[in-house]
């Protein structure tokens, strides 16, 4: 994974496992690898591997058992809230570019039914 | 704490190598020590690793200062080549052997398969690159508390240095505390948690680097252009 060196390496990994969650890549209820695991899979430092797991519990998105590691919630409903947030956060993001071209929201919105039809 | 660096100075002649320099270093850290050429940080890293005295102040190994004991738990790679030209890499895994008893011939050989290194080959037809991951497998075959590594990343092609880290990162644990020296900040974005600025001998900033990218939102690489300007060695 190619990081950006100026937004925190676990925010950079949170968003990538978060991406595996809603795509189905990461199941719910499926075991995670071990923070050292992570680590090395990502090439991160181990405590910022520790921090993405912090961070995704605390989001709800994982649980920690004690002794058998760290799994994907099996909350369907967690999953498909942050499936909203992730899409409503790309709609501002293509919005605001949309804006800065002078594209109007409505004219978007039927460029991106135009683009369905093809 | 396991290295504690109180007031460390260090003269050669007239030059102040390293100048006055207090700092904390943790286990279960990987530090970026980062600074030009000439900034003190391989004569600060030779203080800690106990091969070369301070001029005043101490450095301190879990509270006692650095000695011929604490360097059983210190494993330091520094720049120059220390090998024998007629030695073989096996050799060179011997003589480690004989010499650190948290040696292991097993791990060493394990770090080997990750290079195109092998145990017959003499390290006098070994190019630059090689001869730097012979010197950091061979480092890395101990099992020190503390690995101190200076410019691991020197010399060592773009497809290598991803070999390197994953060495580092595989024995960067809890209970050790890893630091590494560079003027290649960006190879070291991703695996040090931490970074340490010294400039002209003097330290700069000990920060968590996650926190400078969230609080400043600045990169490690831009933090060091702010520091040291366009000086670069």
């Amino acid at each position: 994974m190619q990081f950006d060196p100026m937004t925190p390496i676990w925010l950079q990994v949170k968003r990538a496992l978060e991406t595996d969650i809603v795509s189905g890549l990461r199941p719910p209820g499926e075991k995670l690898p071990g923070g050292r695991d992570l680590a090395l899979q990502y090439s991160i430092n181990p405590n910022t591997a520790a921090r993405v797991y912090q961070e995704l519990e605390k989001d709800g998105l994982c649980e920690t058992r004690r002794g058998m590691g760290t799994y994907v919630t099996g909350s369907m409903e967690r999953i498909a809230a942050l499936r909203r947030e992730m899409a409503e956060k790309a709609i501002q993001e293509f919005l605001s570019k949309m804006s800065v071209l002078g594209v109007s929201r409505q004219e978007a919105a039927r460029m991106i039914l135009k683009e369905e039809e093809r | 704490m396991i290295l504690e660096s109180k007031e460390v100075t260090k003269l050669f002649g007239s030059k102040r190598a390293v100048d006055g320099i207090s700092l904390q270093l943790e286990k279960g850290h990987v530090y970026a020590l980062l600074g030009p050429n000439g900034s003190g940080k391989t004569t600060w890293m030779k203080m800690a690793a106990g091969l070369i005295k301070p001029t005043s102040g101490t450095v301190a190994f879990e509270g006692a200062p650095v000695s011929i004991e604490s360097r059983k738990h210190v494993a330091y790679m520094s720049t120059e080549p220390y090998f024998y030209a007629w030695m073989t890499v096996k050799d060179v895994g011997k003589y480690y052997q004989d010499f650190f008893e948290d040696f292991s011939y097993e791990r060493y050989q394990k770090l080997l398969q990750k290079t195109e290194l092998t145990e017959d080959l003499k390290t006098r037809a070994l190019s630059s690159g090689m001869m730097a991951k012979l010197k950091i497998a061979v480092t890395l075959a101990r099992d020190a508390r503390v690995y101190m590594l200076d410019e691991p990343f020197n010399g060592i092609d773009l497809l290598a240095r991803d070999d390197i880290r994953a060495c580092i990162l595989e024995y960067a644990t809890e209970e050790k505390l890893l630091l590494l020296s560079s003027h290649l900040v960006e190879e070291m974005e991703a695996i040090a948690d931490r970074a340490v600025f010294i400039k002209e001998g003097r330290l700069v900033e000990n920060v968590d680097l996650d926190d400078m990218r969230s609080q400043r939102g600045e990169s490690m690489a831009d933090r060091y252009r702010e520091i040291y300007g366009h000086t670069e060695g």
